[in-house]
């Protein structure tokens, strides 16, 4: 109970700083629409260009919209962790009740409040601009914004750790981790289109399961169960390694004096 | 009957070839008001992060409130609090947002009254709607304090509590400090380079020179040990490692 009530507190905490800076809020909305309408009409031009996209027109929109998924979760986490460096407040958090796997609950409920904000925005636009609805792709989208986000929070995690650990000079890796695996998603065509030793890098990765999923809904009209279970089960091994070495930076700074120092 | 709240037992830090605490020992009686007093580098904020469990040891135990706090700081850290100028709040939030927070995090009941409270008791009052971001100096430090006295400490960890406030605002701080310990029967421990603070405040002065303890005693007994009017006096032979008596009466 003690435990929810400082979780609670952080939560709050983030929520005082979006709800107070209302280009915050827009920020969270327009990079996941820009991406949106420059996708839209990239899917205009190929849908008379391209048999394959003709098969599933919202393929593209579906896929960029899920990858924000991805990158906003990231983002939602380690943004928000960023913040406490910068106000150099690690150490007055760390000398109350705060436990570190709280901060980290925090950090994740934050995430998924930012992720909705960001990439439903993104959703509901698309609807009216380019009549497309990703909720068409009904209970199936659940697993695969679940997975995404989930996906998106073991990186937020990992990067949140390194930073802790080298300092905030490593901040740009929160921009530039995730797109290193961008690539072998298959976030925008097959996973066999990849070279055979870089599909087997694919499949260890959760997301690739995801947006196989997605197209086998969108082309075939079928639910691949399987897909969604090894990326969650890769989701699992993905939290439980990103949540580690957050909690390892942790000790770390705690060994190294680095809580009460840290900062811009 | 001894009743120590903070007890350090053999507490050394060691920084790959710095040795930033050097095998420190002591014990601070409830309701007692304590200062640790050295140069720059004599190891004060170490030793209050590490009382805190925000700097692990590399050797040594350390009991607050009769808690092991290598092993279980969560159990007291609600019944804690510190003021550090080398830590911050949130920049981009209200006082009166960050206050709230905090007490949360304390699990402080009745959180618009306690803040009230300290808003009028630390003159915060008037900006308790302005960004932590926009103030003073003088005016972060009192916010700081504010937030270090939130959930009614029993041990209260202060760093340079009176650093950049004026003179006027230091000496009704102090006053405040003064009563709080009298009304709670809080336990202060102090890091300070204000010598009138210390000899105004304190019972007891721990001395400390290059991560050591190399004397303690109350402000009368040491400016009469050492032979000098001043504590400031005391203080430059210490840190200078000029005094006459050596490491005679050190406690521990």
């Amino acid at each position: 109970m003690k435990s929810l009530r400082r979780i609670n507190a952080m939560v709050l905490r983030y929520t005082y700083l979006v709800r107070r800076s209302w280009p915050r809020i827009l920020e969270l909305i327009y990079w996941p629409a820009v991406q949106l309408v420059l996708w839209g009409f990239i899917t205009e031009f190929f849908l008379t260009n391209s048999t394959w996209l003709a098969q599933a027109s919202g393929v593209l929109l579906a896929a960029v919209i899920l990858w924000d998924v991805l990158f906003r979760g990231q983002l939602g986490v380690s943004l928000a962790f960023f913040e406490e460096m910068y106000s150099r407040n690690l150490g007055h958090l760390f000398a109350s009740p705060l436990r570190a796997v709280e901060l980290v609950g925090a950090l994740l409920l934050i995430s998924l409040v930012r992720t909705l904000i960001g990439v439903g925005g993104a959703a509901l636009l698309a609807i009216p601009l380019f009549d497309f609805s990703i909720f068409g792709l009904g209970l199936p989208l659940l697993a695969f914004f679940f997975n995404l986000l989930v996906m998106g929070w073991a990186i937020g995690l990992l990067v949140a750790g390194l930073v802790l650990r080298y300092g905030l000079g490593a901040e740009s890796l929160a921009w530039v981790a995730i797109f290193a695996i961008a690539p072998v998603s298959g976030i925008y065509y097959p996973i066999a289109v990849l070279p055979d030793w870089l599909q087997t890098v694919a499949w260890a990765l959760p997301s690739s399961h995801v947006f196989e999923g997605m197209r086998a809904v969108m082309f075939e009209q079928v639910f691949r169960v399987d897909l969604m279970l090894q990326a969650a089960a890769l989701n699992l091994l993905f939290l439980l390694v990103g949540t580690g070495v957050f909690l390892m930076a942790f000790t770390s700074a705690r060994q190294r004096g680095l809580l009460l120092h840290i900062g811009e | 009957m001894s009743d120590p709240v903070i007890e350090l037992r053999g507490v050394t830090k060691r920084y790959d070839d710095v040795l930033a605490v050097d095998n420190v020992s002591f014990s601070v009686e409830r309701g007692s008001v304590c200062a640790l007093l050295g140069g720059n580098g004599a190891g004060k904020t170490t030793l209050l992060s590490m009382l805190l469990g925000l700097l692990l040891p590399t050797a040594g135990q350390i009991v607050l409130l009769g808690t092991d706090m290598l092993r279980h700081r969560y159990r007291v850290l609600e019944r804690v609090n510190l003021s550090s100028p080398y830590v911050d709040l949130p920049q981009r939030l209200t006082v009166r947002e960050n206050l709230t927070v905090y007490a949360r995090l304390y699990g402080v009941r009745a959180v618009g009254k306690r803040i009230e409270t300290l808003a009028e008791q630390f003159d915060i009052a008037g900006f308790l709607g302005r960004t932590y971001g926009t103030l003073s100096a003088g005016q972060r430090t009192r916010v700081a304090l504010a937030k270090s006295l939130l959930n009614h400490p029993e041990v209260l960890l202060l760093d340079e509590p009176t650093a950049s406030l004026d003179p006027d605002t230091a000496d009704i701080i102090r006053g405040y400090l003064n009563d709080y310990r009298q009304a709670s029967g809080a336990t202060l421990l102090m890091a300070s380079h204000n010598m009138l603070e210390v000899e105004r405040l304190c019972d007891d002065v721990i001395m400390l020179r290059q991560g050591r303890v190399v004397d303690r005693d109350s402000p009368a007994k040491l400016l009469q040990k050492y032979g000098r009017d001043t504590l400031e006096e005391v203080f430059i032979d210490v840190a200078r490692g000029t005094e006459q008596v050596g490491n005679r009466g050190l406690a521990s």
